[in-house]
C-alpha cells in the first residue's frame, strides 16, 4: 500500500492508502476530520467539497492517489471560532442555514470562489455553488452570507 | 409517561408529562438545563424553545444548556411534525418555567425575608430591597422541582418578554460553520464498527439465497448478519463494510418483487384501486344547486415526492448483553422508535434507550427510524461494540417511505354569473402516514424482512382532529355555500408512502386556489378580489392583503411575464399564509420572485419563522418545478440527483416574506404553511404569463408545450 504525502490544512499527512479508497474515506476515517460530508458518493451534491488549491472539489469520488502533494483544505482549516474567516463570520450573521448538513461543503465552495474571485457578482456566487445541492432552501441566505464575506474581505 | 392527572389547563405537553424536573434543572456552574421532548431537524426550534425558557426563568440565554431528547429522561411528546413544536412544546416550557420561577420567588422569599413581590430576578440573581440577594443556584437545594406541575402559573405578559419576540441568533448554527461535530454521522463512539444492509433493486422483492463466500475474505468483515430476508455486513471501517456489501450483493438471490403503477398514469392508477372512503366535511345551504348554470369538472396530480435529504440515513446501536440495547437516532420520535423497536425485538421498551442527535433535515418521515432497526440488528453481530449503520444515496432515494402521490378532483357548480354554487372535492390518494410507534404493527422497514416478518404496514390518515393527512386543506377556508369533501384512501401500497411536509396539504391548496382562480378569470375579477370577497376570517384577509402590498399587486401586464397568487391556512388551523409568484417565460418558466406574507400568531423568533417560510417557499418551487418519484414497472429509477434532480442556487427564486405580528395569540409552527399557497401561486402565474392552466405536477417544458399546443 503506498504512503501518500499531502498538505492538510497547512500541516504535512501522510496515509498509507488502497487503490479504492478516497479522500473522504480517509478524511472522515482514520484522520477523523469529519467537516466533509457524506452525500451521495458520486460528486453530484458538494456536501463532501474539499478545497485542493484554489478549486472546490467532491472528496467522495477523489482516488487517493490523485491526492498525492496537494493542498487540502476542509472547514476545519479555514478559521476557528476565535478567529473566525469572514465566510464564517457572515454565515453566523446572516443564520444561513437550517439543518446545515450541505454547509461546509458550500463554505468550502465559496471559500474557492473568493480566492479566485474577490468580489464576486450575486450570479457568479450561485453558479460557483450550483454544484452544492442544500435541501432546506437556504439558498438566498446562504448566497447573501457570501456576498457578506467578500465585502468585508475587500474592505480588510 | 406519568399516569397523573392534571389540571385541565395544563399545556397538553406538560399535562402528559407533569414533572417539573423533566423539563428544567438548575445545574452547577449557573446554567440552567431545559429539556424538550422535541428535536432538532433544522428548523431552528431548539433555539426558540431556549428563547421561551430565558424570558420566563430571567436568565441569559447564553445559561442555557439544551438538552437532546431521550427516552432516558425527557419529556415524552410524541413526534416533532406537523409544526406542532412551538406549539407544545413551547406552551409547556413557558408554563413550567413561569412555574419553576415562582416556587424559586417563595424559597427566596423564606430565605431572604423579603415578599416575593418586591423580588426580582435578572439573569438569574433574586434580589429585593436592603440589598437583599440570591440566586437560582444558591437555591437549588431548597427547592425541589420533582413536583406535578399545577395548573394556574401565570408566564409573562407580551409587553414583559425580552427574548422571545426576538430575533436570536441559533443556538446550534456556530457549531456548524466551525466544524465542530454535532450531526450523527460525524459523532464516532469509542470502539465503533460500520454497517451496511442489503437491499434489492426490484421493488417489494425479497432475499431468498445469499452466497456469503467471496464476502468472508472481504478484510476487515467482523460479520455477516442475516435474518430471513434482511442481510447486512458488520465491518472494522466504512470502505471494508462498503466493500463486505459490494460482495455480498454478488452471491445475493431475490424473489420477483411486486409491480409497479405506470408512472405516467398515476391518476388511473390512483382512482382504481381498491379504497377507503370518508367523507370529510359536508355543507349544505338552502339555495345552492338548482341555481347552477354549469359545472366545471377539473382533475390535479400530484406525483410522488421524495423526501430526498441531503445526509443518507444514520443511526448506531450498541447492545448490552442479549436483552437490553441503546440507540442514536435522528428520529423525529425516540418514544415512538422506542415502541417499534420493542415490538420487533419482543423486548419491554424500558430495555431499550433511544436517543436524538441531529442528523440534516427531513421533512417528514424518512428512513431515519429504519436505519435505526437495522443498526440494532446489525449490532447483534458486534460482540457488544457499537454499529454505525448509513444508507448508501441509491437506498435513500428507493427505499425510504415517500410522500404519496394524489388525484384530486374537483367539481364546482357555477350559476349564471359564474359564482360558486356547489363545490364537490374528491381525493384519491394513499394515506399520508405510515410513522413508527402508533399502531400494532411496526412500521419499519427491516421488520418486512426478518425470518418472521411483519406486513408492510399501509398508510393511513390522521384524523381530522390532527389536521387530516390525504383529505389536509382540503375543507375550503372560504364561505362558499355548499360543500362535499370526500377522501379516497388506497388500501393497497406498491409504492411505500408515509408523511412528507404538509402531508396532502400542498395538493389540496393547489387544487382549491387554481381553481378558484380559474373561476376568478372567468368572471373578470382580479383573484385577489375574489379570495377576500369569499372570506370571513379577518387574519386570512390580512395576509393577503399584506402579500399584495408588498408584491405591489397587480403589477402592469408584461409579455413573458406572469403572477399569481396562493393562499391557505395550514390545516385550517394552524399559520396563515399567502404568497405571490412572479414567473417569466415562454414554454420553459423561470419563477423570479416569491413574496409571502404570514401570520404565525407571536413570532417566537421572527428571523427564524421567516428562514422556515423561505424555506418552504423555495423547497415547493423545486417540487412544483421538478419533482417526481420516477420509476418502471419493478423498480424506483430515481436513485441518484441526476435522475430525482432538485432546485439548484441558480434557479432558486428570491423570496421576500413579512411577517404580520401578532404577539398577543398563541405561536404556531411556521414549517409547512408556504408550501401549498407556494404551489398555487406558481401555476397561477403560469395562466397569467401563458394563458394555459396547469393541472398536473411538476410543470415542467414538456407539460406546458403539451398544454399550448392542446389550448391552441
Amino acid at each position: 500500500m503506498p504512503t501518500i504525502q499531502f498538505q492538510l490544512n497547512g500541516t504535512a499527512a501522510a496515509v498509507d492508502a488502497g487503490p479504492d479508497q478516497t479522500l473522504l474515506d480517509v478524511l472522515r476515517g482514520r484522520l477523523g476530520v469529519t467537516s466533509p460530508h457524506f452525500g451521495c458518493g458520486a460528486g453530484e451534491c458538494g456536501a463532501c467539497h474539499v478545497m485542493v488549491g484554489d478549486h472546490a472539489m467532491a472528496s467522495c469520488d477523489m482516488p487517493m492517489w490523485s491526492v498525492a502533494d496537494k493542498d487540502i483544505v476542509t472547514v476545519e482549516g479555514l478559521g476557528t471560532a476565535e478567529q473566525p474567516h469572514p465566510l464564517q463570520r457572515a454565515f453566523i450573521a446572516e443564520q444561513a442555514m437550517q439543518c446545515g448538513y450541505c454547509v461546509s461543503g458550500i463554505l468550502i465552495s465559496a471559500a474557492a470562489l473568493l480566492k479566485r474571485n474577490p468580489s464576486p457578482t450575486e450570479a457568479e456566487v450561485r453558479t460557483a455553488l450550483d454544484r452544492n445541492l442544500c435541501r432546506c432552501g437556504s439558498h438566498n441566505r446562504i448566497v447573501r452570507a457570501v456576498l457578506r464575506a467578500a465585502s468585508e474581505m475587500a474592505r480588510s | 409517561m406519568s399516569s397523573a392527572s392534571p389540571a385541565p389547563t395544563l399545556p397538553v405537553s406538560l399535562a402528559a408529562n407533569p414533572k417539573l424536573s423533566s423539563w428544567v434543572k438548575l445545574i452547577g456552574d449557573g446554567r440552567v438545563a431545559i429539556s424538550p421532548g422535541k428535536v432538532e431537524i433544522g428548523q431552528g426550534i431548539v433555539t426558540a424553545l431556549a428563547q421561551i425558557a430565558a424570558d420566563e426563568l430571567d436568565v441569559d440565554i447564553g445559561r442555557i444548556d439544551m438538552i437532546r431528547a431521550s427516552t432516558a429522561a425527557s419529556p415524552n411528546e410524541g413526534v416533532t411534525s406537523g409544526s406542532l413544536s412551538v406549539q407544545q412544546s413551547g406552551r409547556a416550557l413557558r408554563h413550567a418555567c413561569a412555574e419553576v420561577r415562582q416556587r424559586f420567588l417563595v424559597a427566596a422569599s423564606e430565605r431572604l425575608g423579603v415578599d416575593a413581590s418586591l423580588l426580582e430576578i435578572e439573569d438569574g440573581a433574586i434580589s429585593g430591597p436592603g440589598n437583599v440577594r440570591t440566586s437560582y443556584w444558591e437555591l437549588a437545594s431548597d427547592v425541589s422541582l420533582d413536583h406535578d406541575a399545577i395548573a394556574g402559573a401565570t408566564a409573562k405578559i407580551v409587553t414583559k418578554r425580552t427574548v422571545a419576540g426576538h430575533s436570536v441568533q441559533r443556538v446550534d448554527i456556530p457549531d456548524k460553520v466551525f466544524a465542530r461535530p454535532r450531526f450523527i454521522h460525524d459523532c464516532p463512539l469509542p470502539d465503533l464498527l460500520h454497517g451496511r444492509v442489503l437491499r434489492p433493486d426490484i421493488s417489494g422483492a425479497r432475499l431468498i439465497a445469499l452466497d456469503e463466500t467471496a464476502t468472508r475474505t472481504v478484510p476487515g468483515l467482523i460479520a455477516i448478519v442475516r435474518d430471513g430476508g434482511f442481510s447486512g455486513v458488520v465491518a472494522d471501517s466504512e470502505a471494508a463494510a462498503e466493500a463486505a456489501l459490494k460482495a455480498l450483493r454478488k452471491g445475493a438471490a431475490w424473489s420477483a418483487g411486486e409491480p409497479l403503477p405506470d408512472e405516467d398514469d398515476l391518476a388511473g392508477f390512483l382512482k382504481s384501486q381498491p379504497i377507503e372512503t370518508t367523507v370529510i366535511d359536508l355543507r349544505t345551504t338552502a339555495a345552492t344547486t338548482e341555481n347552477s348554470a354549469r359545472t366545471l369538472r377539473r382533475q390535479y396530480i400530484r406525483p410522488y415526492i421524495a423526501h430526498a435529504s441531503i445526509a443518507p440515513s444514520c443511526a448506531m446501536a450498541q447492545w448490552a448483553g442479549d436483552d437490553r440495547v441503546h440507540v442514536w437516532t435522528h428520529s423525529q420520535g425516540v418514544y415512538l422508535l422506542r415502541a417499534d423497536l420493542a415490538t420487533v425485538l419482543k423486548l419491554p421498551a424500558e430495555n431499550i434507550v433511544v436517543e436524538h442527535m441531529e442528523g440534516a433535515g427531513c421533512y417528514g418521515h424518512n428512513a431515519a427510524d429504519d436505519v435505526a432497526l437495522d443498526a440494532v440488528l446489525l449490532a447483534k453481530g458486534a460482540g457488544g461494540r457499537p454499529v454505525r449503520v448509513q444508507w448508501s444515496r441509491h437506498d435513500e432515494m428507493s427505499h425510504a417511505p415517500f410522500g404519496a402521490a394524489m388525484a384530486i378532483e374537483i367539481e364546482a357548480d357555477l350559476d349564471a354569473d359564474n359564482e360558486i354554487v356547489g363545490w364537490r372535492h374528491a381525493i384519491w390518494s394513499n394515506g399520508h402516514a405510515a410513522r413508527p410507534g402508533r399502531a400494532a404493527q411496526p412500521a419499519l422497514l427491516a421488520a418486512t424482512e426478518i425470518t418472521t416478518p411483519w406486513p408492510r404496514m399501509i398508510s393511513t390518515n390522521p384524523p381530522a382532529a390532527s389536521g387530516g393527512g390525504g383529505d389536509r386543506n382540503s375543507v375550503p377556508l372560504y364561505d362558499l355555500p355548499a360543500w362535499t369533501v370526500t377522501s379516497h384512501r388506497l388500501l393497497i401500497m406498491p409504492v411505500r408512502t408515509s408523511a412528507l411536509r404538509t402531508l396532502g396539504g400542498q395538493g389540496n391548496v393547489f387544487a382549491i386556489e387554481s381553481l378558484l382562480d380559474e373561476i376568478a378569470a372567468l368572471r373578470g375579477e382580479d383573484p385577489i378580489a375574489f379570495r377576500l370577497r369569499h372570506l370571513r376570517d379577518e387574519r386570512a384577509k390580512e395576509v393577503i392583503r399584506a402579500a399584495a402590498r408588498r408584491a405591489q399587486w397587480k403589477p402592469q401586464k408584461q409579455s413573458g411575464i406572469g403572477h399569481g397568487v396562493g393562499f391557505a391556512r395550514y390545516k385550517n388551523t394552524g399559520a396563515y399564509c399567502a404568497a405571490i409568484a412572479e414567473i417569466e417565460g415562454t414554454d420553459d418558466i423561470r419563477v423570479k420572485r416569491l413574496t409571502l406574507a404570514v401570520d404565525v400568531g407571536e413570532a417566537i423568533n421572527p428571523d427564524g419563522v421567516i428562514n422556515q417560510i423561505e424555506g418552504g417557499a423555495i423547497q415547493a418551487t423545486s417540487w412544483v418545478l421538478k419533482e417526481r418519484v420516477r420509476f418502471d414497472r419493478t423498480r424506483i429509477t430515481s436513485t441518484s440527483w441526476t435522475d430525482y434532480p432538485i432546485l439548484t442556487f441558480s434557479e432558486v427564486p428570491a423570496v421576500d416574506v413579512e411577517i404580520v405580528q401578532r404577539p398577543e395569540i398563541e405561536p404556531v409552527g411556521a414549517g409547512e404553511a408556504a408550501h401549498g399557497p407556494v404551489t398555487a401561486a406558481i401555476a397561477n402565474a403560469v395562466y397569467d404569463c401563458l394563458g394555459v392552466r396547469m393541472r398536473d405536477l411538476p410543470i415542467t417544458r414538456d407539460k406546458i408545450i403539451a398544454a399550448i399546443e392542446l389550448a391552441s
